[in-house]
């Protein structure tokens, strides 16, 4: 067989599925205690990370030594779908608990690891990912804000963009030139860094998206001075240090539940005796979900199991993007002939307004659909 | 995939590779090969993979069953293995013993009824696959498992997008060879459900080597001056195709597993994953097939190519146990019952 696309059958086991049990009952106490509210208000949310590191949530497969639990990947498996569909606050941690933290735990020096995993798992710290330049997007390789080295250090010039939430981050880990890329290699020459967003010379400014949010940031490097201790891993790989960390970023459920609220209070709109149009839109969405919902967590068994499924992980990101992206139109186009009075009309329509807003990002984030079809398309050998 | 199910598929794979090569089938001027690659399947006991050894099956379970139809699939089988499996394991539920042969199964539509009264027949089962080809029908009356001659039957002519005997089957007056009770679980419901996973894997296997041949023809086939799979459009286009057979793959696997392993028909996450199952391989069979031909350009859409022996069957089996639309009703209506909340939960659940 020459394509060797691969969804085997996995179930979360026992204790990812109990667990699930102490996630709902902490995250309906913390609703019911108005720590956050699932209908809005502010994804940022320091008290509500801080409750969530108690209860040794974030980082929860990291090493021990760090403060972390050692349990499985499908336990965070449960515990981020969980927190999704409830729409908790989690933007304070979520970064750092799916990809800089693991980041470090295999590029960081020990004393980098020491300081501050530990503030990670207790959330406290937030960390932000710069990679996308004004002119390096989805041509990463691109990339040329300098790191130079120098007997005090890396000193940092250029400008990042595009910067999700830079502003109220405590850490970036950052992509910088440190060599120029090679006739023979052009992802040669980028290496990852860790950044402290205090360090004398970086400066954020606000780029607001379309309904005015303020998550983006324009972020201006200017003689910023990192230790030589900063520099992750091995200089000019970088491309080399990201894949596996991919698979992890592209195939988790925030992948597809983005504007999973659309749905439920779809669900709750039609009511419990849709016509058949309804009902049939509502099944077919059903299906596409649950068959999204099943090969995510099929990558996550092949993660759990070693393996590296970039080519899976990639049809995870492309199939639920598109279909999160899609779902408020549909969900728009399903509820018009509704002229029942189920309850939640203005809530319904306040939802479906902000995911048709924010639905075109969902493709274009952590990976265009261009670039996931690109990646398929070398999977089946095109390329 | 464990050991039995990949020893399982290797014996389909060489039989088909050998005796039931689509190619092969393709320019055959008649029906010859079709005996030899018959009497290989059954005397390997892929046919009767799911009746046990005491009713003269090959028992080998669920799982491995399913193993044969991705094969089947993947070679676009043009024979009534997937009836038989499927009439096998419906006749094995009432502990009726393997005739031999060549079987299909009725009804396989939501809403057809065949009744019994007095020991004989009623009612009209449509397009049941291959019925006026195949030596016996595994019929679903009431609460009866009926063993049934097909020449007893009144099949009226009928082929499927494939060009496959179908038949609309009449049963009036018909007396069956065999009767026996189902257990409780087997009934019209569950034998549809079993049916559309069936049909849903057989699409999986079909839909993988659209893929397969759609990828080695754009790497073979030179459009100004370059291989045709090296321009982003094409690219872009076979990795759409990948996506949507992975996903029929995923939910089809899925499926199988969860019907393997289940404790009870009645249970809502069977229901969930086989409606989804026939929901979204159904929809991938359609995009699909598309896009496989978009990639062949004209010589796709010509007979002496083998595109369209997967591309009708994935047209046909997509009917088959009741198409996307009438599941996803069902679908649609079970999730509105449970609510926003209550939709996660059984989401979750299964």
């Amino acid at each position: 067989m020459s394509v060797a696309i691969q969804f085997d059958p996995i179930r979360l086991p026992p204790e990812a599925e109990a667990l699930r049990g102490e996630v709902r009952q902490f995250l309906q106490d913390e609703i019911a205690a108005g720590t956050f509210d699932p209908q809005g208000g502010s994804r940022d949310n320091p008290e509500f990370s801080r409750k969530v590191g108690e209860r040794g949530w974030i980082g929860i497969t990291w090493p021990k030594k760090y403060g972390g639990q050692e349990r499985s990947f499908l336990e965070r498996y449960v515990i981020n779908e969980e927190f999704l569909v409830a729409r908790a606050p989690t933007r304070k941690h979520f970064t750092a608990d799916r990809q800089s933290g693991p980041v470090l735990i295999k590029y960081a020096s020990e004393e980098i690891k020491q300081d501050i995993l530990p503030r990670i798992i207790k959330g406290e710290v937030s960390f932000c990912i710069g990679m996308s330049e004004p002119d390096s997007g989805s041509d990463l390789f691109a990339a040329k804000t300098k790191a130079e080295r120098t007997d005090k250090g890396w000193l940092i010039n250029g400008r990042k963009l595009w910067t999700s939430r830079a502003h109220e981050s405590d850490y970036m880990i950052g992509l910088f030139r440190t060599s120029p890329s090679t006739t023979d290699n052009r992802r040669h020459g980028l290496s990852q860094f860790l950044v402290d967003m205090k360090t004398q010379g970086i400066t954020c400014r606000p780029v607001l998206h379309p309904n005015g949010n303020y998550e983006f940031n324009e972020v201006t490097f200017d003689d910023a001075l990192l230790p030589l201790d900063n520099l992750l891993g091995e200089a000019d790989i970088a491309w080399k240090q990201a894949t596996s960390e991919l698979a992890y970023e592209r195939s988790g459920s925030e992948r597809f539940l983005e504007t999973i609220q659309v749905l439920m209070e779809l669900v709750d709109f039609i009511g419990e005796n849709p016509d058949l149009r309804e009902a049939e839109g509502l099944g077919r969405l059903v299906a596409q979900l649950h068959t999204l919902r099943r090969m995510s967590i099929s990558v996550a068994g092949m993660l759990h199991a070693g393996k590296e499924p970039v080519l899976e992980a990639s049809v995870v990101k492309d199939l639920g993007t598109v279909w999160e992206q899609a779902l408020p139109s549909v969900a728009r186009d399903l509820a018009a002939f509704v002229d029942r009075d189920p309850g939640n009309r203005v809530r319904f329509e306040e939802i479906l307004s902000q995911n048709i807003i924010i639905a075109p990002k969902l493709t274009i984030q952590g990976g265009t659909t261009e670039i996931l079809r690109g990646i398929v398309a070398r999977g089946l050998g095109l390329r | 995939m464990d050991e039995a199910e990949s020893l399982v598929r290797d014996a389909a794979t060489r039989i088909f590779q050998d005796l039931g090569d689509p190619q092969t089938i393709n320019n055959a001027e008649n029906d010859a090969w079709r005996a030899p690659l018959w009497s290989a399947l059954e005397e390997a006991g892929l046919s009767t993979a799911w009746v046990p050894d005491d009713l003269g099956g090959a028992g080998a379970g669920i799982g491995s069953g399913f193993a044969v139809l991705r094969v089947a699939g993947e070679f676009a089988a043009p024979l009534p293995l997937a009836e038989t499996l499927l009439a096998g394991w419906l006749l094995a539920q009432g502990g009726i013993v393997m005739p031999g042969g060549t079987m299909s199964l009725a009804p396989t539509r939501r809403g057809d009824k065949i009744s019994l009264v007095d020991g004989k027949l009623s009612g009209t089962a449509r397009a049941v696959p291959f019925a006026a080809e195949v030596d016996h029908l595994a019929v679903l009356a009431d609460d009866v498992v009926a063993l049934v001659g097909t020449a007893d039957c009144v099949c009226r002519d009928g082929r499927n997008l494939a060009g496959e005997v179908m038949n609309n089957v009449d049963f009036d007056g018909v007396t069956p060879l065999e009767m026996a009770p189902l257990p409780p679980g087997i009934n019209a419901g569950s034998v549809n459900m079993m049916g559309a996973a069936v049909r849903s894997m057989q699409m999986a296997g079909a839909l993988q080597s659209v893929l397969e041949i759609a990828v080695q023809y754009a790497e073979e086939r030179v459009a100004f001056g370059r291989p045709i799979g090296k321009f982003q459009a094409v690219q872009q286009n076979l990795a759409r195709l990948g996506e949507e057979a992975a996903a029929a793959i995923a939910i089809a696997n899925s499926t199988a597993h969860t019907i393997e392993h289940l404790d009870s028909w009645d249970d809502d996450g069977v229901f969930l994953d086989v409606a989804s199952a026939k929901i979204r391989v159904g929809e991938a069979a359609g995009q699909g097939s598309a896009i496989g031909h978009q990639a062949f350009g004209a010589i796709g859409f010509t007979q002496e190519h083998i595109l369209h022996r997967f591309v009708q069957r994935l047209w046909s089996w997509r009917d088959d146990f009741d198409n996307e639309a009438v599941w996803a009703a069902e679908l649609g209506r079970r999730a509105a019952a449970k609510g926003g909340a209550g939709l996660w939960h059984s989401l979750t659940a299964a």
